[in-house]
């Protein structure tokens, strides 16, 4: 079976791969403004170390490889996987962990596979999940919203945080982590599947002061100001809608689905669309047009594919999100995809 | 070239078991999260490998060609059952790490693999040099594939010598750096494919150079024969 596809765009096209990242990486500044605005100036450090180890790494082995270091760098493709990395950890993670896994997705995830263009699997993506996978409790310990929590930091907390793991007055992660109520806080997804796993239902869930209804307090706002992006990359046709469409319906209506049979236990769409990853998932990652799928409607396959996934592991899997899996498992199937849903050229016949 | 030196240098370099044939990946990947684990198994299968490529070799004129097969197959069994055995009696713990991986020695493709294509055409003294080569090979990339992953995971070298070695080598233990963190990728499965895919890259990499070298050689020789090339036509 031959795999090979020549890859869009099959268009004209007056931007190049430079222009199309930055885009995105502009895309990116609404939801970074939230995050910062909710979650302290953490996230704009890891950006930081993000951004210089990915442009230190990939430099380091395009030399190695004998390539065009200059223009390489200049398509900015290692800054967007940088930056989506350091978006997608908690904020106030070590910095061992961002350069750890900056480095992992730019050494072994893009390089080893050929660089861009050949990457098999999103960057981003590989290096969160190896991440996630060897250091759980760094990559778990998000902090409440700063309007919840029960101390307050600034810029030069979220400096000595990262790098020492202590505030300039003292505190450690876990006592940044105590909300005003005097309890832990545990992201909106994880206190939901840890009162589900005990017994609770959904209603006595939302009790949790992290909630205001059923969005959690700031999350929602993340996700929309990422969701504003997203539409600004659709609509400047940086990215086509069936993506982030299909996925965002796929997820709609498979947790829909969930919910019209018991709504005591399965969450709401809108629950699982406004907390968690799934918005910047389907905007920004599953996008990606390397690791994605070419064809219109590969990639409508793929997009409901990711969302079936995430709700499948959202609600049953030991995760509570699971964008960064999902999109992964997917990248797997893209060849296969790709092969069977070539578009029909012009005057033959469907096949 | 000398048949002992040939047997070296296929089963330590150009023939690899593990990093060249690929074989024997289940129980390499399982078990080298530390060097004495790889270092054990790797004894192990040694042990295994030599046995029965004497043993096949011994045999090799009497067995029907039709079941040749299934009667390597037992004799790799029966040898597996003796290191088995042994581990049991006098490395009681490392036997109890290594677990099921001891017994699955013998579905190890290297070893009946060696006894189909070299110990049952080979008289015994080849076969049995062959196996130890063989099983070096595999061991080398045992214990280096551990000693990346304990390195990388616990920060730490050497960790249990003394399950292996007795009571002695406890002090053996290096503490290259302490964490409280565990890269935890590098001490599960994953982290052994990552660490394989990079020693084979590794090894391509030198036999790349090695093979530019001997090129540009050859280059300077064909030069010198170019003038009388004319002759022939």
């Amino acid at each position: 079976m031959k795999l090979t596809l020549k890859s869009s765009p099959h268009h004209h096209n007056r931007r190049d791969t430079g222009q199309v990242m930055r885009l995105v990486i502009y895309a990116c500044i609404p939801g970074i403004i939230a995050q910062t605005w909710y979650f302290g100036f953490g996230t704009l450090i890891q950006v930081f170390l993000a951004i210089v180890t990915a442009v230190v790494t990939e430099t380091i082995i395009l030399e190695l490889r004998k390539k065009n270091t200059e223009r390489v760098i200049k398509d900015y493709s290692a800054v967007l996987a940088a930056l989506l990395l350091a978006i997608s950890i908690p904020s106030f993670a070590p910095w061992w962990v961002i350069v750890i896994g900056t480095f992992f997705s730019i050494a072994i995830v893009k390089q080893l596979y050929g660089g861009l263009g050949y990457n098999m699997f999103n960057p981003a993506m590989g290096g969160y999940v190896m991440l996630l996978i060897s250091f759980p409790m760094q990559m778990t310990s998000w902090l409440p919203p700063l309007s919840l929590a029960e101390q307050t930091h600034g810029f030069i907390d979220a400096v000595y945080m990262v790098f020492t793991g202590y505030t300039s007055t003292g505190f450690n992660i876990e006592q940044l982590r105590i909300g005003v109520d005097g309890v832990t806080m545990a992201t909106p997804l994880d206190s939901v599947k840890t009162d589900l796993s005990q017994g609770f239902t959904l209603t006595e869930a939302y009790t949790n002061s992290i909630f205001s209804g059923i969005y959690g307090q700031g999350w929602a706002v993340v996700s929309l100001a990422y969701l504003l992006g997203g539409l600004m990359l659709i609509k400047t046709k940086v990215i086509s809608w069936h993506i982030p469409g299909s996925m965002i319906l796929a997820a709609v209506l498979f947790s829909g689905l969930f919910y019209l049979v018991q709504p005591d236990i399965y969450a709401s769409p809108l629950f699982h669309l406004m907390n968690g990853s799934l918005i910047i998932g389907a905007f920004f990652i599953a996008t990606d047009p390397v690791s994605g799928a070419t064809t219109v409607k590969g990639r409508v396959i793929f997009g409901a594919a990711i969302g079936l996934w995430i709700i499948i592991i959202r609600v049953w899997g030991g995760y509570p999100d699971a964008v960064a899996f999902a999109v992964l498992i997917m990248n797997m199937a893209v060849p296969l995809i790709d092969y069977y849903t070539q578009p029909r050229t012009y005057g033959h016949k469907s096949s | 070239m000398n048949e002992y030196k040939e047997l070296s240098i296929q089963g330590l370099w150009k023939n690899n078991p593990a990093m060249v044939q690929l074989l024997g990946l289940c129980p390499l990947l399982a078990v080298t999260a530390t060097v004495i684990n790889g270092l054990g198994l790797g004894i192990a299968t040694t042990l295994v490998l030599i046995g029965s490529n004497v043993t096949v070799s011994l045999v090799r004129n009497f067995v029907p060609n039709e079941i040749r097969i299934p009667i390597f197959v037992m004799v790799i069994a029966a040898f597996v059952t003796i290191v088995q055995l042994l581990m049991n009696a006098f490395t009681f713990e490392l036997y109890q790490i290594l677990g099921i991986f001891i017994p699955l020695i013998v579905t190890n493709c290297a070893i009946i693999g060696r006894a189909e294509a070299y110990a049952s055409k080979n008289p015994v003294n080849f076969a049995a040099y062959d196996g130890l080569m063989m099983g070096l090979g595999f061991s080398i990339i045992l214990v280096v594939l551990g000693a990346m992953r304990e390195l990388l995971g616990y920060g730490t070298l050497l960790t249990g010598a003394d399950l292996l070695l007795g009571a002695w080598a406890e002090n053996l233990e290096i503490i290259v750096f302490q964490t409280e963190s565990p890269f935890l990728l590098a001490i599960l499965p994953p982290g052994a494919f990552l660490g394989m895919g990079l020693l084979i890259a590794a090894k391509n990499v030198i036999d790349k150079q090695v093979e530019l070298r001997q090129q540009q050689k050859q280059e300077k020789k064909v030069v010198q024969r170019a003038r009388v090339t004319g002759t022939d036509i």
